[in-house]
């Protein structure tokens, strides 16, 4: 299997609090695969580091056979290979739907306006949000800022998309819609890295499932020993946790 | 009479009135689209990420470093004592005469940066911090993010501050009597020279002054909303999916 982004020994620290301890673990093309774990097991700070919006204390990351946080690389030439959705939805607030979607084409990868609205048109009636290329982000829901702002990192057509738990802001009736469009988008084999606390979700969509604790990848695998045989009992725990709440 | 001096105060000046008030507008116009574009470009490089080591760190330091004593130094100067240094200086030190214009134009402009340095710095933090990751994210760099995502944002939040100091700058050009510029306040000196009726000279002036900045508070209001946008938007639908020009 081809792999996409390979991370050795991934280390992350605030001050001296270690967020990341020694995380390697890599993501190979087509392939779906999910972050789990409690609120500051560092899972966030892990996608982060991955498109280098935090920068790591140490390790590697390897995209393309090289190690991109060696100093002579450039890091927007690599950013735009990457695909990032964020928990905020971060859609540009200045332009409409459409140019959130095109700008990116336009200046970073230089297609014509055209061609970028092409591209756009595509995505946006992927997540079926073409009749809305008029609106400007402040006039949408929740819901519908998130599948604008997945066409967005779609229109970039990048190697990987990364989800920052994606659904975590929205009210529970638009977690739907969302999920709905992420499951869809795992069927059409787009590279996806998604970090989420939907369980149900991860558990259908996912290749395959890396548990996170306290820093830690404590427990990696498919989404049937995950949730139906945890191998650890940080992972057990965790889950019955979970579905506590849930239930 | 006052009314009547004033009446003929106007009728016999009014077209020196007129010149004083087109040339205070003139200046304080450039200088506050001059100072707004050097406010602009301030504050891009003062939010440029520092490189961790190598000469460029220490460049940016340095530029960062003329940045700020320009603006600690115009923000804490008069501008008046500015105008008197940068016109007779400027002979003295490169031992050229500028002329008055071009010293005013340059004195606001500086002044007016040197503010604008600041409320722009205030603008750039003020857009939410997604915006900039979001637009990292897609491999925009320091620039490219600026120019497409953050300073449009940044324009619409500084335009009330932008606006306050086009009005300061109509009433502060007066100033710039010392070194004879023709605006509104020295020519209205003159009038009142000529007649020694000074009150009713300075009246006239007042009023212009007014109408002047008035005005302008107004025209930028209207600006404001429309910057706004409109509230509806067109769905889209069918066979005519194309977007909207």
């Amino acid at each position: 299997m081809e792999t996409v982004i390979d991370i050795q020994h991934l280390n992350k620290s605030f001050g001296t609090h270690e967020v990341l301890k020694d995380i390697s673990f890599s993501v190979n093309k087509g392939e779906v695969m999910t972050i789990i774990g409690s609120s500051g097991s560092g899972k966030s700070t892990l996608l982060r580091c991955i498109n280098l919006l935090e920068k790591p204390s140490g390790g590697e990351i390897i995209y393309n056979g090289e190690n991109i946080l060696d100093d002579k690389h450039d890091i927007p030439t690599y950013r735009r290979h990457l695909g990032m959705v964020f928990q905020q939805f971060n859609l540009f607030t200045n332009h409409n739907v459409l140019k959130n979607c095109t700008v990116g084409q336009i200046k970073v990868l230089g297609r014509s306006k055209e061609e970028a609205e092409k591209v756009a048109m595509k995505y946006l009636k992927i997540v079926g949000m073409d009749q809305y290329i008029n609106a400007k982000p402040k006039q949408l829901s929740g819901g519908q800022k998130q599948r604008v702002a997945i066409a967005r990192a779609l229109s970039m057509e990048p190697d990987v998309l990364l989800f920052d738990e994606p659904t975590s802001a929205l009210d529970p009736e638009m977690v739907g819609e969302v999920l709905k469009v992420m499951k869809e988008l795992a069927m059409s084999g787009l590279t996806m890295l998604i970090v989420t606390h939907e369980m149900e979700f991860a558990k259908e969509v996912s290749d395959r499932v890396v548990f996170m604790d306290k820093g830690i990848i404590a427990e990696e695998g498919s989404p049937e020993q995950i949730f139906n045989n945890p191998q650890q009992d940080r992972t057990r725990e965790f889950l019955k946790r979970t579905f506590k709440v849930v239930y | 009479m006052s009314l009547e001096w004033i009446v003929k105060i106007v009728s016999e000046n009014w077209q020196m009135f007129l010149r004083g008030a087109g040339v205070t507008l003139y200046i304080s116009l450039i200088g506050t689209v001059v100072g707004a574009i050097i406010g602009l470009i301030a504050g891009v490089i003062r939010t440029i990420p520092a490189p961790e080591h190598g000469v460029k760190k220490w460049f940016l330091l340095f530029v960062n470093f003329l940045l700020s004593v320009y603006i600690e130094f115009f923000r804490g100067t008069p501008m008046i004592v500015q105008a008197m240094v940068i016109y007779y200086g400027s002979a003295l030190a490169f031992g050229v005469n500028i002329e008055v214009m071009a010293a005013a134009l340059i004195v606001v402009s500086i002044n007016t940066g040197a503010y604008m340095a600041e409320i722009v710095r205030g603008g750039i933090v003020s857009v939410d911090k997604g915006q900039f990751e979001a637009a990292q994210a897609i491999g925009m760099n320091h620039l490219q993010t600026m120019m497409n995502v953050v300073l449009p944002q940044v324009v619409r939040n500084i335009l009330p501050a932008t606006g306050n100091q086009f009005v300061i700058n109509i009433k502060d050009t007066s100033v710039l009597n010392v070194i004879s510029v023709s605006e509104l306040y020295f020519l209205t000196k003159s009038v009142a020279g000529n007649n020694f009726r000074y009150f009713e000279s300075f009246f006239v002036a007042c009023v212009i002054y007014f109408v002047m900045t008035f005005a302008v508070t107004r025209i930028l209001l209207y600006f404001e909303r429309r910057l706004e946008g409109p509230d509806n938007y067109t769905m889209v639908r069918g066979e005519e999916m194309q977007p909207a020009k």
